[in-house]
């Protein structure tokens, strides 16, 4: 018996393969037939990859047997947010328009984690295009929070968060844009990281906006995430966009000089952050930003001014970046194309209606009246403005202060359907996540506590650009110091 | 308030074949988001640089440029693997309706 994979860590799965426990292959079996079994409670996977990951295990267990060692993820159980493609392997994206898509090419943070020895276990569920908050927009239905069931896991990245939460993963990768790697987290009680933009490479992550498109990590805890990022990040010439900038090894800086670490580090709180919040979040925030100053911390109030503006600024910004990425799927080269009759303009029309679901068209149909003649300079340049000011907002808080801290989400996990009428109070409530993308620094949610009716709430923390260091340092010590 | 007839004409822009219940609710739905973003306009962004990425570290320490790498010659995908999702394909070719109707 290898124990329920809510038990496991990368660190844990590692001595047990090494200590021939149990090998990669028995671990990875009980693994699938663990998500098999659990997964129709919450349709958190959408595609599972048994030959896939026997495969990637075995692979694991002939390395061990030879002596050589079998990567940082060794055997780790990972579900792959389904925006992010797999050779060989269904990649839908959660629409209609790609359902029986076959990838002929791996995404880089694919290849990367496999050639670290982690095992892909499937693919995940996530709103259409990664456009949603609730994993609701989904053409393969909604995914549960595992948490409680009748409530969504959040979004984009809700299947991710809810493997990771149900323990039918160990980790998994997703996909942030305007808060859907640390919104689903947090709704989960699960930690998530956004890297850095251009921390690790978007080569196969399908484009929703590229110039706020990440690939980050989702765990249990701080220290599997850092190593996560590790395993994935650095340059990749398949993405111009991906950093030179050398990758640290996360773990090891955790590791070094854990008492006191935090000793003198300032964190800001924003004072715009904690207006229109819900009471128990609020105070479970407060608790957590106590626990940060018994640690050593000092607690810097701060401003980010622009944050008010920053929801209208994203959908401006990122409607208009998708109408360009989303025209792509035209029923020519790999998607399904709408039957009939008609001319090549007809079916292009007939197959992107019948393709895309409500959120899509919406978000498609906004971007392009933000670029179209006569609205440009008003919408689209007024909203890139805007977005410098965001990051200038950024650039000044770091010049007082080593990190931010403040809510990811104004409320908890809300029920399904609850908001699914209502596209703009759902836009509204990524306020505290958007800000981090368009600014483009590293920010992540790690668990805070419940509300009185059980809910996870997430401590959301943002650092300068490249010093994930600083933010898995102050996520861990809170991580370690709560649990104690 | 945008009307149907430039929902219409969006739509035709984006390649979007919207039934008429969806031009009403679009017609809405975008009305009411760019009443939210006309809050933008209560910024004075005179002066300000538009920000169309963020990427901050787009040089190594050798000097080397993130978009400029040495051009040499890679395998490409190959026609088969190009080809295998098309929902039409023949003689090594994408396969399309008539772009021309004749008279």
């Amino acid at each position: 018996m290898t124990g329920p994979l809510v038990d496991h860590t990368i660190d844990s799965i590692r001595s047990g393969l090494l200590a021939k426990k149990f090998s990669a292959e028995e671990f990875t079996r009980e693994a699938l037939s663990f998500a098999e079994a659990e997964n129709p409670k919450t349709n958190a996977y959408l595609t599972l990859a048994p030959e896939r990951a026997l495969a990637s295990a075995k692979a694991v267990d002939e390395k061990i047997a030879a002596g050589i060692d079998p990567g940082l993820l060794a055997g780790v159980p990972i579900g792959v947010k389904d925006v992010i493609v797999t050779r060989g392997l269904r990649t839908t994206c959660a629409s209609r328009m790609l359902a029986n898509y076959i990838p002929p090419y791996d995404a880089t943070a694919v290849i990367r984690l496999e050639q670290a020895g982690g095992i892909i276990l499937g693919k995940t569920n996530c709103d259409e295009f990664a456009m949603g908050s609730s994993t609701e927009n989904s053409a393969f239905g909604p995914t549960r929070n595992p948490v409680a069931l009748d409530r969504v896991p959040g979004g984009s990245s809700g299947g991710s968060a809810a493997v990771v939460a149900q323990g039918t993963a160990t980790l998994a990768l997703g996909s942030d844009t305007g808060g859907s790697i640390r919104q689903p987290a947090s709704f989960c009680g699960v930690v998530g990281v956004t890297p850095t933009y251009g921390r690790v490479s978007r080569y196969g992550l399908t484009a929703f906006a590229s110039s706020l498109d990440h690939i980050g990590p989702l765990s249990r805890t701080v220290r599997d995430s850092a190593r996560l990022l590790q395993a994935i990040a650095g340059r990749d010439e398949m993405d111009s966009t991906s950093a030179f900038t050398p990758v640290p090894d996360y773990v090891s800086e955790l590791n070094a000089a854990p008492e006191g670490r935090l000793r003198g580090k300032k964190i800001g709180l924003p004072k715009e952050y904690f207006d229109g919040l819900s009471s128990e979040t609020g105070d479970l925030i407060m608790r957590a930003v106590d626990v940060l100053q018994k640690a050593g911390c000092q607690v810097v109030d701060i401003e980010l001014p622009h944050t008010p503006y920053a929801v209208a600024c994203y959908y401006v910004i990122a409607t208009a970046e998708a109408s360009s990425n989303l025209a792509r799927y035209d029923g020519v080269r790999y998607t399904a194309r709408a039957s009939g009759s008609g001319t090549l303009a007809d079916m292009y029309r007939v197959t992107r209606d019948e393709g895309f679901g409500a959120e899509c068209k919406r978000r498609i149909m906004l971007g392009t009246y933000v670029l179209s003649a006569g609205y440009y300079d008003a919408y689209y340049l007024k909203a890139q403005k805007v977005r410098a000011l965001v990051a200038r907002d950024y650039a000044q808080a770091f010049e007082q202060v080593d990190a931010i801290v403040g809510p990811v989400s104004p409320h908890p996990a809300f029920k399904l359907g609850q908001m699914v009428d209502d596209p703009i109070a759902m836009y509204l409530a990524d306020i505290y996540t958007i800000t981090g993308d368009l600014a483009g620094v590293p920010c992540m949610s790690v668990p805070c506590g419940t509300t009185g009716e059980g809910l996870p709430v997430g401590l959301q923390i943002f650092a300068r650009h490249f010093n994930e260091t600083e933010m898995f340092r102050i996520a861990d010590t809170y991580q370690r110091t709560a649990a104690s | 308030m945008i009307t149907e007839q430039e929902i219409r004409r969006v739509a035709e822009l984006a390649n979007l074949a919207l039934t008429d219940h969806e031009v009403a609710k679009m017609a809405l739905d975008l009305s009411g988001i760019l009443t939210n973003v006309d809050k933008l306009n209560e910024l004075d962004t005179t002066g300000v640089e538009p920000m169309a990425q963020v990427f901050v570290h787009a040089e190594n320490p050798a000097g080397e440029t993130a978009t400029l790498r040495e051009d040499r010659e890679r395998p490409p995908l190959g026609n088969r693997d190009a080809l295998a999702n098309a929902p039409l394909a023949g003689s090594g070719y994408f396969k399309v309706p008539k772009v021309i109707e004749r008279a």
